[in-house]
């Protein structure tokens, strides 16, 4: 199920680490403990923490994810995240700390600072019921927007980290350097890449350094809260921040100008994030001046990701794969737009 | 004035600009010279055909989309059957 673990790119790039932390906090070793003894411990912990009043467990645990870059486990209304190796701690502190003051929107933590266990930092949150991922048709679109919108006119803190969007879509470029460079679809992905602004590329800060982003935003992003008939939620704080809010516009965005998603989802979409007040994009127009920029860049690392995906399981693209790296092709006959 | 049936008083009422005495007994109702006639061209006015609406909207407004967008307007692979290519998507960084 993996709706609930929020975020599962966050590509490992050798030489590109987080930068280590400052304060008390110190860097975790490196190459970190395997998942193998994390995740009993992981188990451990979070089952402590749904049953705190019981030795007896009535619910079965579920694990659900244990990847490189996360591992997810869940007992009763319990889910534990242990992040990624070499998580910056003070910036994941902060990153909590900013997610517990907006419940109505963000998902609220179980404790207000990360743990840490086996060399990982670990954050429990209330369990959630996620969108079906068989179902998307049922996605909460309206909600979406509505819960973007009211995310992007919260102040931002100056304490909060810069929202990772950009470092995550040129981790999947690096990725696909490293893994076929010379596969004829690797061409137009890395020539659209190379024409965006650098901010676009995390190569230089971001046009905008006061608007709280989510910046990983798609479907398994969403979770409902209280499990029956709560309230839509965004999850995962991993790659929050402050930047450009169109960032979390632009996924939706990318998936309809390539022609995946129907255009009355996207309508649905932008048309509640407008109705909220959300300042990405102007409340009325043509919203892709706004859009541009990082829906290019969406589109470049959803190709990437693609690409590189394939090639490692040697097959050949699949027709919606296909509609990215096409798309990628187009980009240089059009200048981006947007902020520079 | 007084009903002419059950001799109780009547009252006078204004609809759609006529006037009628509708009697406060047995709610008869009196129509002077000429009020049925306007009573009657009132309706025929009503039940007019309504103008023709404005031509019916498509079913979803023509949203913008980039330059470098699929063709056609971003009608590529969507459908009633969604790809499951694209429905892992939906829900991938």
């Amino acid at each position: 199920m993996p709706a609930q673990l929020g975020s599962c790119a966050g590509i490992a790039v050798p030489g590109r680490a987080p930068p280590p932390s400052r304060g008390r906090h110190r860097p975790y070793p490196h190459p970190v403990t395997t998942t193998a003894p994390l995740l009993p411990a992981l188990t451990a912990r979070v089952r402590a923490q749904a049953h705190a009043r019981s030795a007896a467990c009535p619910c079965g645990a579920a694990t659900l994810a244990d990847r490189p870059d996360a591992t997810v486990v869940r007992h009763g209304e319990v889910v534990a995240k242990a992040h990624a190796p070499g998580t910056d701690a003070d910036a994941l502190a902060h990153r909590l700390a900013f997610t517990a003051r907006l419940p109505g929107v963000l998902l609220p933590p179980l404790a207000p600072a990360p743990a840490e266990l086996h060399g990982r930092l670990v954050t429990c949150w209330p369990y959630g019921t996620p969108v079906d991922p068989d179902d998307p048709d049922a996605a909460p679109w309206e909600a979406a927007g509505a819960l973007l919108a009211r995310l992007h006119r919260t102040p931002a803190p100056a304490t909060l980290p810069p929202m990772r969007g950009p470092a995550k879509a040129a981790a999947a470029l690096a990725r696909l350097r490293r893994s076929a460079p010379r596969h004829p679809d690797a061409a137009p992905v890395l020539r659209a890449w190379a024409a965006l602004p650098a901010w676009a590329r995390g190569e230089d800060a971001m046009p905008d350094t006061g608007t709280p982003c989510h910046g990983d935003f798609h479907l398994g992003q969403l979770v409902r809260h209280p499990t029956a008939g709560g309230p839509w939620l965004l999850i995962d704080v991993d790659d929050l921040g402050r930047g450009v809010p169109a960032w979390d516009l632009a996924r939706p965005a990318a998936w309809y100008a390539c022609g995946l998603l129907p255009p009355d989802e996207w309508t649905r979409f932008l048309a509640a994030y407008r109705a909220a007040g959300g300042p990405a994009v102007p409340p009325a127009g043509d919203p892709w001046p706004a859009l541009d920029v990082p829906a290019r860049a969406l589109t470049a690392q959803t190709a990437a990701r693609a690409l590189a995906k394939a090639v490692a399981a040697g097959r050949p693209l699949d027709e919606v794969e296909r509609c990215l790296v096409d798309a990628c092709a187009r980009m240089p006959s059009v200048a981006p737009g947007g902020p520079a | 004035m007084h009903c002419p049936k059950c001799h109780a008083p009547m009252h006078t009422y204004n609809r759609n600009g006529v006037q009628i005495e509708q009697c406060s007994g047995c709610r008869g109702i009196f129509l002077d010279y000429g009020e049925l006639e306007s009573l009657t061209r009132l309706e025929s006015q009503w039940a007019q055909p309504a103008p023709p609406p404005p031509a019916a909207p498509q079913a979803y407004p023509a949203a913008p989309a980039p330059a470098w967008g699929a063709p056609h307007g971003g009608h590529g692979h969507h459908g009633h059957n969604r790809h499951k290519s694209f429905g892992h998507m939906l829900f991938s960084s």
